[in-house]
């Protein structure tokens, strides 16, 4: 175990390590490179550093403008207002001529704390998502992260990604041979009672919630779905069928994210019991993050609870 | 590249006039009214300003447009396939299902077209982001943009305008396309945005002002921005809305309407006159 470390950090980190590699990656910021980041890499390379101010539309357009031309850009603000505020210029200036830009959301989900609602984003996902062709991803660690930006910057299509504010468990490192792949799932842990698909933050406290359930001898199995789009179908659907029901756990709202698109996939192909575990219809709220989170049940607990429903609604 | 006379220049915009307006009557649907105000432009643009090559449509190093005022795509279809990007026969199927011609431009799937536009306010900022390409990949190609005077009611044109400035994007070069009217009237009743030159020069972009229909002042502005060092600039031409159909001149309610088979014929007629005149003298 590494410690904890923010999937920002790590992120920013990345970006300044992988720069040199890639001499067409450009960062562009909306003023809030000390929160997103961004600010190392603004200080190692200035050339390639495009603060555009409080203007997230703007920014959104200029990035589509370069990719355009060829570069590589990474537009960064926080998930609100990357999704929310500039999302038709996501769908209609990057997605729709299928531009090559990488839109970062840093601050996603409730565990932004303090800030409160305005800015606790649990519906980019589901914003991201809709779009026509859209990547989705949110990898669930530090570790993970630093590969996602990496597989990035080799995906020539336009990708959403979500980072969190919070310090997080270091896991994956862990696992030999770990290795984030765009559009894999990665199951982390055997079951056969029921399947927990996490993302993000949420895939550490999964794991934990499997040891919770393994205690009442329950068999657990968890997959790391840090793509949410587009979706494993292979590795979703033998979970249905070996597992016979699903939970999905997300710092999102239930409707439009992961346990949406999981829905979606299972009840065309093979239904069984999927209980969505996230945010239930309702803003999030100030306090500290670990309080936030555990007010909206996002927790091993949580999880485990929703993991022995689902297995209830297989009888 | 063999630069077109002005009565060249003239005569590409009267076919292009045509072209348009006999599309989006075939389509029986489009924008008339804001493509026959800013068509002089488009034939300045790609048959004497501009270094593009109809062979080579993703040439890295061509001078780049953006149609911010995006509903406008049957003027911009029609200039580049007089300038040889596609047949000029396929403006007949605009906006149909078989046609790769949409109702707004589509970078993906129309050769020659820099950048997909529709949503309006977004296309100015993607023109700033490919002058800034061009800064950072020391390429010396430059990026014109048209944008709608009903359009810069958007508020993202002026984050564009604000970061086009502070990066002294001497390379880009905008238009307004000041024909006074939108969808729901006159531009001054439904939001005023005068002085615009006062606004765009606040903005600290070089201004220059002419009539969007004088060969002379759109060459001449467009030399003079080439000239501008460290700053963009933005020309404000003064244009009439129907500019060449009669009944359609200075008409909002031809802004997003396509004329009838008796309207057609007349509106051919005229610019079919004006095609003729140019050709004799």
């Amino acid at each position: 175990m590494a410690g904890k470390v923010a999937t920002r950090n790590a992120y920013g980190e990345a970006l300044v390590e992988l720069a040199e590699k890639y001499p067409e990656l450009m960062v562009l910021e909306a003023d809030l490179s000390g929160a997103t980041k961004t600010s190392s890499f603004a200080k190692a390379y200035p050339e390639r550093f495009f603060d555009c101010g409080i203007a997230e539309c703007n920014m959104t357009g200029i990035a589509a403008g370069m990719a355009a031309a060829g570069l590589k850009p990474f537009t960064n603000t926080f998930a609100m207002f990357a999704t929310g505020r500039a999302y038709e210029q996501v769908r209609n200036s990057i997605a729709y001529p299928g531009l090559n830009v990488k839109v970062i959301g840093s601050h996603g989900g409730v565990s932004v704390g303090e800030d409160g609602a305005t800015h606790q984003c649990i519906e980019d996902f589901a914003l991201m998502r809709d779009i026509p062709g859209m990547t989705v991803l949110c990898p669930c660690d530090g570790f993970e992260m630093k590969q996602a930006v990496e597989a990035l910057l080799n995906y020539d299509h336009p990708a959403y990604m979500r980072l969190g504010r919070a310090a997080t468990e270091v896991f994956t490192d862990e696992i030999p041979g770990y290795q984030f792949e765009i559009g894999k799932g990665k199951c982390l842990r055997e079951g056969s009672d029921v399947t927990i698909i996490a993302v993000g933050l949420m895939v550490y406290r999964a794991m934990k919630a499997a040891e919770l359930l393994e205690q009442e001898g329950i068999s657990a199995r968890v997959i790391n779905m840090a793509t949410i789009k587009p979706l494993d179908e292979e590795i979703v659907l033998k979970a249905a069928k070996e597992t016979g029901c699903i939970v999905t756990t997300e710092e999102h709202s239930v409707v439009g994210g992961l346990g949406a698109a999981v829905c979606e996939f299972l009840s065309g192909t093979y239904p069984v019991p999927v209980v969505r575990h996230g945010v239930n219809d309702e803003f999030g709220r100030s306090g500290k993050a670990e309080e936030v989170l555990k007010y909206y049940g996002l927790t091993a607990e949580g999880i485990a609870e929703k993991a022995k429903k689902a297995i209830e609604l297989k009888k | 590249m063999e630069k077109l006379s002005e009565k060249e220049l003239r005569l590409m915009a009267a076919k292009g006039r045509l072209l348009a307006v006999d599309a989006v009557h075939g389509a029986a649907s489009g924008h008339p009214g804001g493509s026959l105000s800013c068509m002089d432009i488009l034939s300045v643009l790609y048959f004497d300003e501009m270094n593009v090559d109809p062979s080579r449509p993703q040439w890295e190093d061509r001078d780049r447009f953006v149609l911010s005022k995006g509903h406008c795509a049957p003027a911009l279809y029609s200039i580049l396939a007089l300038k040889g990007f596609f047949p000029v026969e396929d403006l007949k199927l605009l906006r149909s299902i078989k046609s790769h011609l949409s109702g707004h431009p589509d970078m993906v799937n129309v050769k020659g077209v820099d950048m997909s536009t529709g949503s309006l306010g977004q296309g100015l900022s993607t023109a700033v982001g490919m002058a800034l390409a061009a800064k950072v990949q020391k390429k010396s190609y430059r990026t014109y943009a048209i944008c709608g005077d009903g359009e810069i009611d958007e508020g993202q044109i002026w984050e564009a305008a604000m970061s086009a400035a502070k990066w002294g994007l001497d390379n880009l070069c905008a238009f307004v396309d000041v024909n006074g009217l939108q969808i729901d009237g006159k531009t001054s009743d439904v939001m005023p945005s005068e002085p615009l030159d006062k606004k765009f020069e606040s903005f600290n972009w070089h201004v220059i002002k002419i009539d969007g229909h004088n060969y002379s002042e759109i060459k001449a502005a467009l030399k003079e921005a080439r000239e501008t060092k460290g700053q963009p600039t933005m020309i404000i031409a003064s244009t009439t809305k129907g500019k060449g159909v009669s009944f359609m001149e200075n008409e909002a309610g031809w802004h997003g309407k396509a004329p009838d088979d008796e309207q057609f014929a007349v509106a051919k007629a005229e610019l079919e006159a004006a095609i003729r005149e140019l050709e004799v003298k």
